[in-house]
């Protein structure tokens, strides 16, 4: 109770130093929370992008039916596979017809279908990086029927390079920006221990425990940081309406993510007062 | 209650604080601790509530031994011992009375018991009307007043007071020494530091020790002066 009184009674005394502390954590959350909304935004349209990851075998006219079903039976049954479609040679044509109307005249006239059989594989999801394309590719190949593969190999490492790259920057970002936050956390802490240095050092000669003394600063800490965490949420959200409603429609970050910056600031504020305090409080006695 | 065997405290480049100092003060004594600046009164002070350990000998007060006290030990340990300082160290932002009854605060007392401490240590101190008083709305010798009300807040066995009228004139220096008579005459045991041998001279039947250059030259109780 006295903890959280003194803790509460910091923000009064020095409304200035932590709300300048509480906005500079937000602004540091609020770069990890921007770069979480385009990590978020990046990855809906890459997964957009993997869920048309397709694989098609096309089969030689002469592949015997019974060994194409068989086939299909099995690469149904590969880790990787979803689902696999055997698509006719007349059924081929008939799409072919449909998708590309002027050259319909041109199929119509034909006496020959020159359109190969094949089979549409399509991906588990979590199952469509480049590496699990490639084995279901060239396990497909293998069959002697298959007269080749098509998976859209050119974009397929683009796709997954972004992803990486999206990935990597927001872990490296956010860590960066969590440090950061952290010695500024560190030092409000630091700035706070100084400005009560005569209480702290009564309450050393009274008799009161460290681990009494620590507590309101590790609490002051635990609120900055929740603070700055609602702060940079709130910014977030301007910034995200204000993207959609001029710019382009973006998604808003899932409910885990709020739940996971919230913790964050908290938690970052935390440890760092007790980093801060442990470190500071030797100083004064 | 309180003994110092053999202590010496060196602060790395800034040489020797004490000097093999041995002594012993008993339950409910009072006794002046005098010397020039620099003779090493605050640094035995704070050996005895334990802001120091020694560089070798041992510091033993109310059962507790410097060698092996822990940290949680120290806090309850201070809850025997007032201080009392030259400068008060009062909190500017607080009342007398908020003063005094932060020391109870912190220390996990009940609102209730801090209410009726207060009050009386107030009125023991003479500062009963004065208790919403900030610091700087007080005399000198009102301050220090508020400084040994709080000092008095755990009932101390001893009193360690270091140059308590070194920032007072001469009658509020004499009203503040009479507090202390009075504290050590209902039972608690006063270590009063101070350069003041005017104050020392005019009470001729109290204990004193000297400290010069940190070694300790003079005890009346051992030389029979006293």
């Amino acid at each position: 109770m006295y903890a959280l009184r003194e803790a509460l009674a910091a923000f009064r005394r020095a409304p200035v130093l932590t709300g300048l502390s509480a906005a500079m954590i937000a602004l540091s959350l609020f770069v990890v929370g921007l770069f979480g909304l385009a990590a978020h935004n990046v990855r809906a349209v890459v997964q957009d992008v993997e869920s048309r990851v397709e694989i098609v075998a096309y089969l030689r006219d002469d592949a015997p039916f019974a060994s194409v079903q068989v086939a299909t039976e099995q690469i149904v049954r590969f880790p990787e596979v979803r689902d696999v479609r055997y698509v006719s040679r007349e059924e081929a044509l008939e799409i072919a017809r449909v998708e590309l109307e002027e050259l319909a005249g041109l199929f119509g006239s034909l006496d020959t279908n020159p359109l190969p059989a094949s089979l549409e594989i399509s991906l588990n999801p979590g199952q469509r990086d480049a590496s699990a394309v490639r084995t279901v590719v060239e396990r497909v190949g293998d069959y002697p029927f298959v007269e080749e593969v098509q998976y859209g190999e050119d974009w397929l490492d683009r796709v997954f390079v972004l992803r990486r790259v999206a990935a990597a920057a927001t872990m490296t970002l956010g860590l960066g920006f969590a440090a950061v936050a952290a010695l500024i956390i560190g030092t409000a802490i630091r700035m706070a221990i100084f400005a009560r240095r005569d209480e702290i050092i009564i309450m050393h000669l009274v008799g009161a425990t460290d681990s009494f003394i620590r507590r309101p600063f590790i609490i002051e800490g635990l609120i900055t940081g929740l603070a700055g965490a609602v702060l940079a949420l709130g910014a977030t959200w301007g910034v995200f309406r204000l993207l959609s409603d001029t710019v382009f429609e973006l998604d808003w970050l899932p409910l885990h993510y709020l739940g996971a910056g919230l913790a964050a600031g908290a938690l970052v504020g935390m440890l760092s007062s007790i980093v801060a305090v442990r470190r500071h409080l030797r100083e004064l006695v | 209650m309180i003994r110092l065997d053999s202590v010496r405290k060196e602060y790395g480049r800034n040489g020797t604080a004490l000097d093999n100092v041995s002594f012993e003060l008993r339950k409910g004594e009072f006794c002046f601790l005098t010397g020039h600046s620099g003779s090493g009164k605050s640094t035995l002070l704070k050996l005895v509530h334990m802001a120091e350990r020694p560089t070798s000998g041992e510091v033993r007060v109310s059962g507790y031994t410097s060698s092996d006290i822990r940290p949680r030990e120290v806090a309850m340990l201070r809850r025997k011992i007032g201080c009392v300082f030259q400068d008060f160290r009062l909190l500017a932002d607080r009342t007398a009375a908020e003063n005094i009854a932060f020391a109870l605060e912190v220390t996990g007392a009940r609102p209730a018991v801090i209410r009726s401490k207060v009050g009386r240590l107030l009125s023991k101190v003479g500062l009963a009307s004065k208790s919403e008083k900030l610091p700087t709305e007080l005399s000198g010798g009102e301050q220090q007043r508020v400084a040994i009300a709080r000092a008095l807040v755990h009932d101390p066995l001893v009193v360690l007071a270091d140059e308590p009228t070194g920032n007072l004139d001469e009658r509020a220096t004499l009203a503040i020494f009479e507090l202390f008579r009075n504290i050590n005459a209902s039972g608690t045991a006063v270590l009063f530091a101070t350069h003041d041998l005017e104050l020392v001279r005019s009470n001729p039947g109290l204990r004193v020790i000297e400290l010069d250059q940190g070694q300790l030259v003079f005890d009346s109780a051992l030389s029979g002066a006293a």
